[in-house]
Order: C-alpha cells, then sequence, then structure tokens
C-alpha cells in the first residue's frame, strides 16, 4: 500500500465536524472535497506547498517549504520523509531538515543534494516549480543536540553531511548560544561549501563560532591525526560527525583509541544515495510467492529493485530503509542488509524489500 | 499425440488478474488443448492456431504491454486526477441544486448531474482504480487498496469477485460466475431449469438495482451451498455489506432529504407554509438521489452486459482451457470479450469498458489507454485471423437481450460468430 503522510494535528472539534460531514460525502470523506479549494486542508496527512528554491552550490539547492498545519517542530539535526510526484510516480525520500525549528515564517526547509541518475533530487533541482504540493512524512532521527545544551560543541561535516549540523548551528544561533563551536567543514571546493556564506557570516559574527573550512581538493582528504592541530580539545567536546562512511570510519577509531567515545555522536544515514555501503554478496534469485514472478540479483540490488525489474508490482515508499510500506514475509532463504553487509533472515520474518539483496534463492510472500 | 512432447505441469492460477507468469518455462498448450472441446464450435479460432503462433501472440501482446507502461507519466497522472475532480465538482454542483429539488428545473438539472456523477465515479474511477490500474503511481489517494466506491457493494469483495474470479476464469463455463451472475441462462451450454423462465422478469429488476445484485453477488451463493464457506466467514461478508449498504441508505436517502428538508423550512417565510415545504423538499431529494441510482444502474447494467453477453463472444469448457499458456489466456480473453462502439463521451462515461477487449486483454493498465492501443490489438487479430467483437451499443444490447429471453426456455443454440478481423492495416 502507498505510503502517506504524518496525520497533522488537528482540534477535536474540527474532527468532530468533519466526522458528521461523513454521513454527506460517504463512501468519500469531507477531506476529498475540501482539498478541491486547498489541498494543504487535507486532515488525513501533513502536505506542504514548496515555496521557494534556492541555489546553494552548483550541486546542492535549498527547497522551502510551508506546511498546511502549523510545523510541529522538529529536533535540529533530525531528518524528515517527503513525497513527491515525478513524472506521474509518487516518491518518498528521506532528507535532512536544514531549518531550525522555530523560523519565524514557519517554514522548513531541506537542502537536497544533486544525485546524477536519481530521480528526486534532479527534480527538485531542476524542474520543481514554487506552488507544487508535496506530502509531508513523520520526522525521525536521534542525531540530536543534547538537552541541555553542552558547553563545548565540535561539529565535523562533509559535503552534504552539513545539512543536519546547519540546522543545529541555526538553532543554537537563533537562542544565542554560539559561545564555543568548533564546525571543522569539508568540501571539495571553496564554491561547493554548502551554506558556504551563512557559515562564514556566522563565524563574522560570533566569535564563539571558529569555522574551519577544508578544502579537500587542495588540502587533501581530512585525517584523524589533524584533528590535534585544527581543535586540540577535541576529547573534551561533545562532537557531532556527519559525512561519507571513510569519513566517519577514521574519526571514529580515533575517538576508540583516543577520546571517549561517548562523546562522539554520528549520522550514518546518507540522503538520496544508493541503498548503503555494506559489504556486498553474490545475490541470488527471487520468488514472489503471490504473483508467481522469478526474479534476480547481482546481490547489488535490493530485491524491490530487482522485482520491480522483472515485472512484479512491489509495494514501497523511501526505498532507504526508514518507511517500512515494502515489508513481506520471508518464506524461505537468506538476505543480505545492504547498508551494513550482514546476512540474515528466518522464515516468517517480515523483511524490508528495499535494503535486502538475497543471498542464495529466496521465497518471499509479495 | 507426439511422444516426445510432454505435456507441461500444470500451474495453478494464482490470485492475480492477468495472464498467467511469463516466467514459467514450460508453458506450452498441450496438445489435447487443442484437441478436446470445441465440438459445437468447430471454426473455434483457438483450435486453429498451432502452438506456436499462440506462443508468439502471446509475446507480442506482452510487448504492447510494457511498451504503454514504460511510458506512463504525467499526462496519466493529470488524466486520472482531472476525473477524479470533476466528479467532485460534479457531485458538489448536483447537491447545492437539490437543496431546492422542489423546484423541478433544479430537481431536473440536480438528478441529471447526480446520476453522470455516480456514473463516473462508478465506471471510469472507481472500477478502475480498484483494479490497481492507478496503483503504478504509488500515490495513497488513488490506490486499489485503499479504494472505496458510491455503490452497494463493499470495495474488498467486488476486488475477489471480480478482479480474481471473473478476470482470471474469464468466460470459462462452470468456473466464471459472472457468466449469467448464478441466476441467468446466458450460454445454451447451460442446463435449462424452469426457474428461467422467470428470467426476463428478474432481468429487469436486476438493471434496475444492479448495485445490489453486485454486492450479493460477490457472497458467491454456489460457494455457500456447496458448504465451501464457513459461516463466519459468511457472516462477515454480510455484515459488511450491511455497513456499507446503510452508509449509502443514510447518505441518498435521510441526509440529503434532511438536509434540503432544513433549508426549506428556514428559507419559506410563514410558518404553516414551512412545514409542507420541508416535506415536499424531503421526498423531491429523496426521489432525486434514487432517480440517480436507477440511472446509474441501468447505465452499469447495459454496458457491464454487453462486455460478454453479445453474440460475437465464445464461451469455454473447462477441459478446452487446461493448461492454457500465457497466449492461450490472451486468445481466451479476446474470445470472450466485446466492445462497444461510440465517442470520446460515451466511452468515458462507459469507463472505457467499452474496450472490454483492451480491458480483459490488459486489466491492470490505465483505462485511458484502451482507445490508444485499440488499433494495435485490431493488427494483431487481423494478422493472426482472430476476430474483434465490436458494434454500437443498440446492437450489443440487443442481441444480449435476445439471449435472455430465448434461452428463458429450453434449448437453444450457440450464435454465429462474425470470424476473423479484416479492414484496416495500420
Amino acid at each position: 500500500m502507498a505510503e502517506r503522510g504524518v496525520p497533522p494535528r488537528v482540534s477535536d472539534g474540527r474532527r468532530r465536524v468533519l466526522n458528521l460531514i461523513r454521513s454527506f460525502t460517504s463512501p468519500l470523506l469531507p477531506d476529498d472535497y475540501l482539498e478541491l479549494v486547498n489541498p494543504l486542508w487535507s486532515t488525513r496527512e501533513l502536505r506542504g506547498r514548496i515555496e521557494r528554491i534556492e541555489r546553494e552550490t552548483p550541486n546542492a539547492a535549498t527547497v522551502l517549504v510551508k506546511p498546511g498545519w502549523e510545523w510541529e517542530g522538529h529536533k535540529p539535526g533530525q531528518y524528515l520523509r517527503l513525497g513527491i510526484e515525478v513524472d506521474g510516480v509518487h516518491h518518498w525520500r528521506a532528507y535532512s531538515l536544514t531549518s531550525d525549528p522555530q523560523r519565524p515564517d514557519g517554514c522548513i526547509s531541506i537542502t537536497p543534494k544533486l544525485v546524477d541518475g536519481g530521480k528526486v533530487s534532479p527534480f527538485l533541482f531542476k524542474r520543481v516549480k514554487p506552488g507544487t504540493i508535496v506530502r509531508l512524512g513523520g520526522v525521525e532521527g536521534t542525531f540530536v543536540l543534547p538537552d541541555p545544551l553542552p558547553r563545548q560543541l565540535l561539529f565535523i561535516s562533509a559535503g552534504s553531511g552539513i545539512t543536519p549540523i546547519m540546522s543545529m548551528l541555526r538553532a543554537i544561533a537563533r537562542a544565542g548560544k554560539l559561545q564555543d563551536v568548533v564546525h571543522v567543514h569539508c568540501a571539495r571546493t571553496e564554491e561547493e561549501v554548502i551554506f558556504g556564506r551563512e557559515l562564514r557570516e556566522l563565524a563574522a559574527e560570533h566569535p564563539g563560532y571558529r569555522l574551519h573550512e577544508r578544502l579537500t581538493g587542495v588540502q587533501g582528504r581530512l585525517i584523524p591525526t589533524q584533528l590535534d592541530e585544527l581543535c586540540p580539545d577535541w576529547r573534551a567536546r561533545e562532537t557531532f560527525l556527519c559525512g561519507p562512511a571513510g569519513l566517519l570510519e577514521a574519526l571514529g577509531e580515533r575517538w576508540q583509541r583516543d577520546g571517549e567515545e561517548a562523546k562522539l555522536h554520528v549520522e550514518h544515514f546518507q540522503p538520496d544515495t544508493a541503498v548503503g555501503e555494506g559489504e556486498r554478496g553474490q545475490g541470488g534469485t527471487i520468488d514472489f510467492c503471490s504473483s508467481a514472478i522469478q526474479a534476480c540479483s547481482d546481490g547489488e540490488q535490493p530485491i524491490l529493485v530487482a522485482g520491480e525489474n522483472a515485472g512484479a508490482k512491489l509495494p514501497y515508499g523511501c526505498r532507504m530503509g526508514i518507511c517500512h510500506t515494502c515489508v513481506g514475509r520471508l518464506r524461505s532463504g537468506q538476505v543480505r542488509d545492504l547498508r551494513t553487509g550482514r546476512v540474515h533472515g528466518q522464515a516468517g520474518e517480515m523483511l524490508r524489500t528495499c535494503i535486502n539483496a538475497p543471498e542464495g534463492a529466496v521465497e518471499i510472500e509479495l | 499425440m507426439s511422444a516426445t512432447h510432454s505435456p507441461p505441469t500444470a500451474k495453478r492460477l494464482n490470485e492475480i488478474e492477468g495472464p498467467p507468469p511469463r516466467t514459467a518455462p514450460n508453458h506450452r498448450p498441450s496438445p489435447r488443448a487443442v484437441q478436446v472441446g470445441f465440438e459445437d464450435e468447430p471454426d473455434n479460432p483457438l483450435a486453429r492456431l498451432t502452438p506456436e503462433q499462440i506462443e508468439e501472440l502471446g509475446r507480442e501482446f506482452d510487448a504492447l504491454h510494457d511498451e504503454v507502461f514504460a511510458e506512463l507519466g504525467d499526462r496519466d497522472s493529470r488524466y486520472i486526477r482531472s476525473t477524479i475532480k470533476l466528479h467532485r465538482q460534479l457531485v458538489l454542483a448536483a447537491r447545492a441544486m437539490l437543496l431546492g429539488s422542489r423546484y423541478r428545473p433544479l430537481w431536473l438539472g440536480g438528478t441529471a448531474a447526480l446520476s453522470v456523477a455516480k456514473i463516473l465515479e462508478n465506471m471510469e474511477i472507481g472500477h478502475n482504480v480498484m483494479h490497481g490500474q492507478w496503483d503504478w503511481m504509488n500515490d495513497p489517494d488513488i490506490n486499489s487498496q485503499n479504494w472505496d466506491w458510491d455503490t452497494a457493494s463493499p470495495a474488498d469483495a467486488w476486488r475477489h469477485s471480480h478482479n480474481y474470479e471473473h478476470h482470471t476464469f474469464t468466460n470459462i463455463r462452470g468456473k466464471d460466475r459472472d457468466l449469467g451472475y448464478e441466476i441467468m441462462r446466458i450460454d445454451p451450454h447451460q442446463k435449462w431449469h424452469p426457474v428461467y423462465l422467470l428470467q426476463p422478469l428478474y432481468n429487469l429488476v436486476l438493471m434496475g438495482f444492479f448495485e445490489w445484485g453486485v454486492a450479493l453477488h460477490d457472497l458467491n451463493f454456489d460457494a455457500i451451498r456447496a458448504g465451501e464457506k464457513s459461516k463466519g466467514k459468511v457472516n462477515r461478508e454480510l455484515k459488511a455489506i450491511g455497513v456499507k449498504a446503510r452508509k449509502q441508505v443514510v447518505k441518498d436517502y435521510i441526509a440529503f432529504p434532511l438536509l434540503s428538508a432544513g433549508i426549506a423550512a428556514l428559507t419559506s417565510g410563514r410558518r404553516g407554509s414551512s412545514s409542507s415545504s420541508a416535506r415536499s423538499s424531503f421526498s423531491s431529494t429523496l426521489a432525486a438521489d434514487f432517480t440517480a441510482n436507477i440511472v446509474r444502474n441501468v447505465w452499469a447494467y447495459s454496458i457491464i452486459f454487453c462486455g460478454h453477453f453479445p453474440d460475437q463472444t465464445y464461451t469455454f469448457s473447462q477441459a478446452e482451457v487446461e493448461d492454457e499458456s500465457r497466449g492461450g489466456w490472451y486468445v481466451r480473453q479476446l474470445l470472450g470479450s466485446a466492445n462497444i462502439d461510440g465517442g470520446p463521451l460515451f466511452h468515458l462515461l462507459a469507463g472505457n469498458l467499452s474496450f472490454q477487449v483492451e480491458h480483459h486483454l490488459y486489466p491492470d493498465m490505465p483505462s485511458s489507454r484502451y482507445a490508444e492501443i485499440a488499433p494495435r490489438v485490431r493488427d494483431i487479430c487481423r494478422r493472426y485471423e482472430l476476430p474483434y467483437n465490436t458494434g454500437p451499443l443498440s446492437k450489443q444490447l440487443g442481441t444480449v437481450h435476445r439471449t435472455i429471453l430465448r434461452l428463458a426456455f429450453p434449448g437453444g443454440k450457440v450464435r454465429p460468430k462474425p470470424g476473423p478481423y479484416r479492414a484496416e492495416r495500420i
């Protein structure tokens, strides 16, 4: 079944009135008629209107969305599932929210990076028009600032890993607490620094915010030992790290060896990229029991993609293991989680087809 | 029978509409399948085609399906959204007019608009959405699993009896319960029984109250009689019909008439006249809703009965379709269905079931595409010397009613068939 946005918070009185009107609209809902006037009035699911698209770098753009109902807020660092129609087909993606929760205009923003060959990011980047209606799913993620805010902070980001951290920086700045924050951000070139201008302005205005831009095209990749130069007291700081897997791994080891692991907060989640970076297996065949379709995966393709290529109609949502829309019951066989490389599978288990590839022959009840 | 050709293992048809799976490697029609049956229809085109031709034809129909599905996009999404929007606007206009239903022109306008809205909703939107024709959009609001329609039959029950049973076993005698809907003798192969003498009469009743007929038909009385359905299941299904029926009745025969009455009472000036105008508004709105439901029922009945019961169509014995291949499945759909000629507006109101042939070949294809692929289907028919059943509504419906009258009495013969399609070339 196709995925929906989250139900918005609507007053009880309004719900009661709508329920009464249902006797007149059954089997449709009053919403179905109200949406003729304004699709944002849906009480079934939260929707939003795209207000503006602001280009940040040659391959990243910020999309500002005004939710139909008052934004219930998020914790800076969390991500949002967003549904949008591209070429007639509704797609769901998860993006880090880059706005802080208290924007006075009530808007929220995401800042997708253009993924060549992708479906949604090129659309958001090149084709979407202000006024487009999107569906807003749940806000999730545990990569968030502790409460109360630690006195000393270190942010390390690379590429589009800046996105959850930007929301944190904006929230801290709005609260007037940008007092002792070190930020190391890596990008290939200066013009590829997402939010570059805003970051530099923040640094100029707030002496307590020290920004190190590391241009990897010139200076090379950040290696863990350089931390001691950039931020000698890194061990004492509550650290938030978001970037590609290689960087996470290298720095993670450093904290494990020389630091206090509990102080390091890592975001593994990388929006709108391939399914994952876990080890790959040999693949295998997939028997879809209810459609009697057979498919084959080379170990790279998740069950969902292999099935779709073989002509099976399968449910899907986020396609990245978050929303559980795509689940099917495993009848037999083993699968590999493409995000972690872990091989698992017990008969009867509910499997997410979007992040698992077959490891040998599998049968799935879909 | 050749000793070297071992008959394929019969694969059970799965609970999906559509032809047997493409990936099944050994799906070839058994030589037996082309030898048995056809006693009274020696010209049955299925008997004339070689297994190789049937296989090739299956590939051609598959390719056409894939071609259309690769193209689906914005244009199709805009089409279904605007059709849904049109329906809702029509409903609003109709209901607004019917608030003043005690005035004759408003009654007429409102009833006409409501009838068209209900027809559009049942045929082009409900039937097709519930077939999954728009599921490729992945939109939760236009999805076969979430949809419910403005008619007495609950969505789940209908999806099973229609999508699965009827579309899988189309025109197989003894398996397709839509062949006469368990109450009519529509095919001379069906054994006569004196109760059929009444069928011209209850045919008329069914026409007017078709939605209730469909709801009860979904219960599957044959299965209940044969004890194949547990009592609990029957009770659950009856309850679902009850819940759905109550909502339909409350809306059309209580809520809207009361609303009209209330408005009439408020707007008429003098005390004495307000209660009488409320009463007359109540009954005129009720009459309008009733009329719209009857109009929709007669229309749906007429289009649907023209789908498989005109003279041109073939029915099949179970032996004839044993071990049916994918190509054979397509041929059966082609032979068992009939189109109705008409213009774009007619096709829209018919829910494109006037392209019944195309619909049965591709039940999951968006209905708006049927008109576009029809010339290609006709071309396949021409090349394989297969019939392409079609005709004007008057002719198709005329032959259906003639059959219903004739077969009320014992005997009756299979009507002559039109033979291969030969006309345009593309």
